[in-house]
């Protein structure tokens, strides 16, 4: 193994851990702040590194999650980044800090991401009660983050495919469509869209009990959207993103050429689609 | 903090108000830990009251809450009916001791042997008592995705349970597959009386299964039906109406609920739930076209069932986000 491999490899747990013993051992209730302050330390190391500063996030970035998730499989949380900020920003890193693949999902912005506030919605796996955390890079390298306390269990573990077959039938449907804008602006520098990846997003940690064997992780890794010809983000995925990956974002109408994504899971199946605008 | 209903007087509940994840994914434990799951309460013995609604056809009918200490998972509905040669059982409450308890009160009624535990579907309100019928060679009866369905689940579910109960209302707990399935209508014989198993498609869960009983025509509809307790979407919105719509073909006198009283008619019964899915699928629908987040689904769908069904706080949220979830696709 190449000392790049042995990066790659160490990167790749951070999306896609298969430390299901730890994660048995550290879902004991009780944790105090102490061991809490102890996990995000080392998971900040693991993915930033231990020189780099993260400052407090305020006023560069607005995170919203819920503070009690209706379902731990599919908590919703949503990431805002101001105008005057925005054009800055080069990455955004989503973090359920206590799951066992703590990443949930790298953006890293190309030049259709625009110039007015940047938006970004997804939907995440929380495994037990958790810090979900937002951190950005700027293009100086600042990190800057903002964090939410969510109380969700067993997002990792549960099934969300509440009809098996049906799931697994419609692997790699997509629907990627441009929303109506609230307002009537002709001149509206940025739009929103939605891409949604029908994909179980196994994680890994759901355990067969016929066989007695963990379902295989397979999710979707990588996802590239574009504008015309121009990146709008490209973003690398873990198994904290739930199944059926959704995601809501920002893009600018400035740019020519039609909204596309393309997606691509751990099998190396690759999925494509065009957006259908609506009032554009 | 307040009681959440049939708690002990005096007995930590531990439980806060917690809307979250209900007993699905219940997360009771991470604060019932210290307290209530010591179980002080659990120790006390309570009669396992069943009613016979029809000849030879007899329904324990389970609280209206929260898997927890005090109730040791005794939250849905559960039955027997007893012909010539045996004993026909229809779900087995939420935990070994709920379970046992309802073996006792089969035993206070007949000595004749239990031949069949069938589960209408693979919540763990329905089938953690199954461990308790192992002692009686039974044959464990449920829909063929059922296997599938708690294959992938069990874990989660007994941990869950363990959780939220506490050691002392979970002991002997375990999760029992089944070792017959039905893919389509199927017949078992209790002696001179037959049980006809439906199995239906996704609808409450992807492996809900009704039976009835031949001779009365008492038709066990398991969580197809929940009466005053807030339905719990775990399979799909629309097939759930599609099956409820279909219900009415089928022969009944009298139907069981998963949740609710001990026996209804058909027509009282759908029609509450009818009119809560489509509440709930007018609203996400009307929701979705406006292009609204999930958030304000969960904020603004069918509020206007809130003052109709109990534990509305804990179930109707995520009933919303699963209804979401499925109609964005359409």
């Amino acid at each position: 193994m190449t000392p790049a491999d042995g990066a790659a490899h160490a990167r790749n747990t951070l999306f896609a851990s298969v430390a299901v013993a730890l994660c048995m051992a550290v879902s004991m209730p009780g944790a105090v702040a102490g061991e809490d302050a102890e996990i995000w330390q080392s998971v900040r190391s693991d993915v930033f590194g231990d020189e780099r500063k993260i400052a407090d996030g305020s006023g560069k970035l607005k995170l919203e999650a819920p503070y009690r998730a209706e379902d731990a499989a599919i908590v919703p949380i949503t990431v805002t980044i101001p105008a005057s900020i925005a054009p800055k920003v080069r990455k955004l890193t989503l973090l359920v800090e206590k799951n066992p693949a703590p990443v949930v999902a790298a953006f890293k912005f190309g030049e259709a991401a625009g110039l007015g506030e940047r938006r970004i919605s997804t939907r995440v796996r929380v495994d037990m009660y958790s810090n979900v955390r937002a951190v950005i890079e700027m293009a100086d390298g600042s990190l800057h983050m903002q964090t939410k306390f969510v109380k969700a269990a067993g997002g990792c573990s549960a099934p969300a495919l509440k009809d098996m077959d049906a799931a697994l039938a419609s692997i790699g449907k997509m629907k990627l469509r441009a929303l109506q804008p609230k307002t009537q602006q002709s001149s509206r520098p940025i739009s929103e869209a939605q891409v949604m990846v029908k994909h179980p997003n196994y994680s890994g940690m759901q355990m067969n009990q016929l066989t007695g064997l963990y379902i295989p992780a397979k999710f979707v890794e990588h996802m590239e959207v574009r504008k015309g010809d121009a990146v709008v983000f490209e973003m690398e995925g873990g198994i904290s993103l739930s199944t059926d990956p959704n995601i809501r974002f920002t893009y600018s109408s400035k740019i020519e050429g039609p909204l596309s994504v393309s997606v691509r899971d751990t099998d190396k199946r690759a999925f494509k689609a065009v957006a259908v605008a609506k009032g554009s | 903090m307040k009681k959440n209903g049939a708690g002990m007087p005096g007995q930590p509940t531990g439980i806060g108000r917690r809307k979250a994840i209900g007993f699905l994914l219940a997360v009771a434990g991470w604060t019932v830990a210290g307290g209530a799951s010591a179980g002080k309460a659990v120790a006390k013995t309570r009669k396992f009251g069943v009613l016979e609604i029809a000849d030879g056809v007899f329904v324990h009918r389970g609280k209206h809450d929260l898997q927890r200490a005090d109730n040791y998972g005794d939250i849905s509905n559960c039955g027997f009916v007893v012909g010539q040669s045996g004993v026909g059982v229809i779900d087995t409450s939420g935990s070994f001791r709920a379970g046992g308890q309802l073996r006792e009160a089969i035993r206070r009624h007949t000595d004749k042997p239990i031949r069949y535990v069938i589960n209408t579907h693979m919540h763990p309100d329905h089938v953690l008592g199954n461990a308790a019928f192992k002692q009686d060679g039974v044959q464990f009866v449920g829909h063929s995705k059922l296997a599938r369905a708690l294959a992938a689940r069990g874990e989660r579910y007994l941990s869950a349970a363990r959780q939220a109960m506490g050691e002392k209302a979970f002991a002997g707990t375990e999760i029992v597959l089944p070792t017959v399935t039905a893919e389509s209508p199927v017949i078992l014989d209790l002696g001179n009386r037959q049980l006809a198993l439906l199995p239906q498609t996704t609808a409450h869960t992807d492996n809900d299964l009704m039976i009835r009983d031949e001779t009365t025509k008492t038709l066990f509809v398991g969580d197809l039906i929940f009466s005053g307790h807030t339905p719990a979407l775990d399979g799909s919105i629309l097939g759930w109406v599609e099956v409820l719509k279909n219900l009415g073909k089928v022969e009944a006198n009298r139907i069981v609920p998963g949740h609710g009283p001990e026996m209804m008619k058909l027509g009282d019964a759908s029609k509450p739930m009818l009119r809560y899915l489509n509440a709930v699928i007018a609203d996400v629908r009307k929701i979705i076209a406006q292009d609204g987040t999930i958030n304000e689904a969960m904020a603004r769908a069918a509020q206007q069932e809130r003052e109709r069904w109990e534990l509305f706080d804990d179930f109707h949220r995520r009933n919303v986000s699963a209804a979401f979830a499925e109609l964005e696709w359409e």
